[in-house]
């Protein structure tokens, strides 16, 4: 498990170190989960890898997704005059927004895998 | 309880650690007993809990965030994570890649441009909608591309998690709506709309819906940086 909390953690600080010297668009934690995942498509775990170290910790922490979104929801405590201000025009465009754009993806997703496979 | 006691315990990261998880074990049982209804949303149930708490004890956010930056800091290893779910589905992404590539970039162009254009026509000023723009995506992106372009950072932020809390509890009733059975396609919307609060909704729906939403976050997080610069000129007179 240790050994596994260590790779997930050094793959981010990798990821961290890639991002800021080559100045990517990508953050630090996104490449260091294409890190991983190169990782484990070069090393191919003879296990299932939900077994190996690294599997075990990441289930774990993926387990939890949800709790660790809490403490930056709080936070928006915090900025509610900062909402208020702005007030109904964000809560409008937040929301239709959300559900445009999941019929966008959705909808050209489909679209295109059904042409594909045509 | 000894009354002295309590203004010392919290004041201590050691109170608002513990009362972070308790109050995540509490909404995630209620989130359970409602058979994962979208609507109670352990997310929003914890952060309603917590708020309520640090009102009626007049605790600022920082004492708070003391405690609770723990948590916050697990944020980062598990998005790399995210690798595991995406070796063990590899094969299945990779046959969808041609829709992935299509869909990201349609999506983030919606979310962006809807947004903005929304708020702007219905009054919003220039600086909320900067920080509107980049909403979809990851917090700690979304605050970096705000601030390059003259929003308010902690204004996004607020965005983001309420983008991604609505599309949480909105993206299942949605998809079922429409009668959409392909998992892959639905979690990559929630993860594209929704960033890793939809992503932890994939995943309590769907184990490939988690992996495709893990997926569309970590894409969306180089695509939307990437586009906002260019369409917000045309959006922002």
């Amino acid at each position: 498990m240790l050994r596994g909390v260590f790779l997930l953690l050094l793959c981010q600080l990798c990821g961290e170190a890639l991002s800021r010297s080559l100045s990517l668009p990508a953050p630090g934690p996104v490449i260091g989960l294409a890190l991983l995942a190169a990782g484990l498509v070069l090393w191919a775990p003879r296990e299932d890898v939900d077994q190996t170290d690294v599997g075990k910790a990441a289930n774990a922490l993926l387990a939890s997704l949800s709790l660790l979104f809490v403490p930056a929801g709080v936070g928006v405590v915090q900025y509610f005059d900062l909402l208020a201000r702005y007030g109904l025009a964000l809560a409008v465009a937040l929301i239709a927004s959300t559900v445009l754009t999941l019929l966008a993806t959705v909808g050209v997703f489909l679209w295109v895998k059904r042409r594909a496979a045509a | 309880m000894n009354w002295q006691l309590w203004v010392y315990l919290q004041t201590t990261p050691l109170f608002w650690l513990t009362a972070t998880i308790g109050a995540f074990l509490v909404a995630d049982r209620l989130s359970l007993a409602a058979r994962r209804h979208p609507l109670a949303n352990p997310v929003l149930i914890s952060v309603v809990l917590v708020a309520l708490l640090l009102w009626l004890s007049g605790t600022p956010y920082k004492t708070y965030f003391d405690g609770a930056q723990f948590v916050h800091f697990l944020l980062g290893p598990a998005t790399v994570a995210l690798g595991v779910p995406l070796y063990k589905n590899f094969a299945l992404v990779r046959q969808n890649l041609l829709p992935m590539a299509a869909a990201l970039l349609a999506g983030a162009l919606v979310a962006i441009v809807s947004s903005v254009a929304l708020a702007g026509w219905l009054g919003a000023p220039r600086e909320a909608l900067v920080s509107l723009a980049p909403k979809s995506v990851t917090a700690g992106v979304a605050m970096a591309v705000s601030e390059k372009l003259g929003g308010l950072p902690p204004l996004t932020a607020v965005l983001v998690i309420l983008t991604g809390v609505i599309g949480a509890v909105i993206v299942t009733p949605l998809m079922n709506a429409l009668g959409i059975r392909d998992f892959a396609a639905r979690g990559f919307a929630a993860g594209l709309a929704s960033h890793g609060i939809g992503t932890a909704r994939a995943f309590t729906v769907d184990p490939v819906a988690g992996v495709f939403a893990g997926v569309a976050m970590g894409l969306n997080a180089v695509v939307t940086p990437a586009m906002v610069p260019l369409i917000l000129p045309w959006l922002i007179r």
